[in-house]
């Protein structure tokens, strides 16, 4: 049954994904004598919700108090369920690999005393600069080239299979340990750099038990134009939002009422009008070239008109949720499977909120660090190479050579079910209980579905593999949010508006056919006090 | 979403094939690249940036097709007007070496 390979690996150490997470355990796994393959779905370099934009740094002095502010004002925004040791780990290690990145050549400005200012990284310069970093380490790289499914045996993970979108090739790399850093899922809602993000890396780990946690924290939207892709919205710091009528209903950084809010009674219009000097303007056009180029190849002066906003879904890549880590080195739940970026779940620490760029971009780069190692000195320990065992492929959903049934599988019919029940406001930022309860019911339908064959064509069968994360992680979402009946960072229920201090728990997802859902203990729990509670 | 691949200026160099996280193109023997899957653009303007002779034209618009010429957007000087802003390309200055960001997270607290 074991279908013929066009490429055969045997490495030490796989990534998925070549975003910043992916490129980082990469190179790190690398640097510490590992054999690396690293696999992405498109190209290292552009690929991922990083590349095409540009990220914020999280950067805190070196003094103690001033750290100890932030973990304490983190552990308090996030609902005590961050973990204080992991928010200083990313402090503390983040400067080093950013001085790594300036060392590489990225041309951080400096200050008129020569100290190099590591705020931000353009996402394009940064990418491009890992893909040189990562093929000087020696990592192979495999472009555009999907993972379809993971192997293992009773031992754990052994590599992944996947398939050449160029090419058409048949590919299999085994490993004795595999980085996920396939990124979030963002449900092909069209952010910049987003629709790379579907989800079927956290499915393939799924399907080997690994387990998820924090998915319930996912109704995080991004303003964008309304016909455009660019979802940036500190542009709004400096823009008054109208609504059809042209009354003013927001200014600055406040909306009056939310966002969300105005956009279920009608379309509103955002002009960036607060930056009322010329030389503001110059400064904002400069600083955000891809937020300007956009509108103003569109024939719109943003600093006078007025152009129709909307809100695009950001899943679980602003969300929180992913693989759940259960250690230091990011391991998860399987043997020989790490996890990094904006797959794992940030809830160590971002707590219940969003990580923001800022929290996300150290994230993805500590955690991709942490995982390259880990996953490093896991394969070189073992005691021989993975080309040895008896490895088994692990997929099941949206597979053709798993499928026996002779329908096909209506693969853009599935996407759009599972986006007319994670996009609407009305169900997934507004939520309720029994219209989530309802939502669900309908996503679970679509299980079967996953079970119809798959075309031989290669580009089919990733839109279908894509589908079934889709269907997957929608699923696990709002799962999750039913098992929280309270209202915390980023999940609210109408029916729960308050927080509730006897949830100040994780809620660890499993499993695709049947969802398990259990309640995992937090360390700084005890810190939240019932007044506290009422107030968050 | 991607509208135009000048014939006039590709040379056929397949890097948009190649870094297209989407995998919109198609590579064609002999011939330069075509846009193959247009609806699977994600607007990410990459392609236009790893263009090394501006041959590529990025649509702001990610979720219909405008339909517009090679013609009317050289008239409006528009193509590779992306990675001029950005500052790639010999003899420029890249953006990520500017103040611009650093400032901006001075000025509004971010």
């Amino acid at each position: 049954m074991a279908p013929k390979m066009d490429i055969q690996l045997t490495t030490d150490v796989l990534v998925l994904g070549g975003g910043p997470a992916g490129a980082w355990a990469a190179w790190k796994a690398a640097s510490k004598g590992a054999r690396v393959v690293l696999a992405d779905k498109g190209f290292l370099g552009s690929s991922g919700a990083t590349a095409p934009g540009g990220t914020t740094l999280l950067v805190i002095p070196p003094v103690a108090e001033l750290r100890e502010d932030a973990v304490q004002s983190r552990l308090k925004a996030g609902g005590y369920l961050s973990e204080n040791a992991w928010i200083h780990r990313v402090l503390d290690e983040v400067e080093t690999y950013l001085e790594k990145v300036g060392e590489w050549g990225y041309p951080f400005p400096k200050d008129h005393n020569g100290k190099p200012l590591r705020t931000h990284l353009h996402g394009p310069e940064y990418m491009k600069l890992m893909r040189r970093a990562v093929r000087q380490a020696g990592v192979r790289i495999l472009d555009q080239s999907p993972a379809l499914e993971l192997l293992h045996d009773a031992n754990g993970i052994g590599g992944a299979r996947g398939v050449n979108r160029l090419t058409g090739q048949e590919w299999e790399v085994r490993s004795n340990a595999v980085v996920l850093a396939t990124g979030g899922c963002a449900f092909l809602s069209n952010g910049l750099g987003c629709n790379v993000l579907t989800g079927e890396g956290l499915l393939m780990a799924a399907e080997t038990g690994a387990e998820l946690s924090g998915m319930e924290f996912s109704r995080q939207y991004a303003p964008s134009a309304a016909f455009g892709s660019v979802t940036r919205g500190r542009m709004l710091a400096w823009s008054t939002l109208y609504d059809q009528e042209g009354r003013v209903i927001g200014r600055g950084d406040r909306a009056f009422g939310s966002l969300q809010q105005h956009l279920l009674k009608g379309p509103v219009y955002a002009s960036i009008n607060l930056a009322d000097t010329e030389e503001k303007r110059r400064f904002l056009r400069h600083a955000h070239p891809i937020f300007f180029m956009p509108l103003e190849r569109a024939g719109i002066d943003p600093f006078r008109d007025k152009f129709p906003l909307t809100l695009r879904y950001e899943g679980t890549m602003r969300g929180t949720g992913g693989l759940r880590l259960t250690g230091n080195d990011c391991r998860t739940s399987v043997p020989g499977l790490y996890a990094a970026g904006d797959a794992a779940s940030r809830e160590k620490v971002t707590g219940a909120i969003s990580g923001g760029g800022a929290y996300n971009a150290s994230w993805a780069i500590c955690s991709g660090n942490w995982a390259g190692e880990g996953a490093a000195e896991y394969a070189l320990s073992q005691s021989g190479d993975a080309c040895k065992r008896d490895l088994t492929p692990a997929g099941r959903y949206g597979l053709v050579q798993h499928s026996d049934a002779d329908r096909l599988m209506d693969v853009p019919e599935i996407i759009s079910a599972v986006q007319r029940e994670v996009f609407p406001l009305s169900i997934n930022f507004f939520r309720s209980e029994p219209v989530i309860r309802a939502s669900l019911d309908r996503l679970h339908g679509l299980v079967p579905f996953l079970h119809d064959s798959v075309s031989d064509d290669h580009r089919h069968r990733v839109r279908a593999r894509e589908a079934a994360g889709m269907v997957a992680t929608a699923r696990w979402m709002y799962s999750a949010a039913l098992a929280r009946k309270e209202s915390r960072g980023l999940h609210a229920f109408a029916e729960y508006p308050q927080l509730d201090p006897r949830q100040t728990h994780r809620l660890v997802v499993s499993g695709v056919d049947r969802i398990h859902i259990r309640a995992e203990k937090v360390p700084h729990a005890s810190e939240l006090t019932p007044e506290e509670g009422m107030v968050l | 979403m991607i509208e135009v691949i000048s014939e006039s200026k590709c040379i056929a160099c397949n890097q948009c094939v190649s870094v297209c996280p989407t995998n919109v193109f198609d590579r064609v023997a002999d011939g330069i690249p075509v846009i193959a899957r247009q609806s699977d653009c994600q607007t990410c303007f990459m392609c236009e940036l790893y263009c090394p002779v501006d041959a590529l034209y990025v649509a702001p618009e990610s979720e219909s097709v405008i339909g517009v010429t090679e013609s009317e957007l050289s008239e409006q000087g528009l193509m590779g007007g992306y990675r001029e802003k950005v500052g790639w390309g010999k003899g420029r200055k890249p953006v990520a070496s500017h103040e611009y960001m650093y400032q901006l997270s001075k000025r509004s607290g971010f």
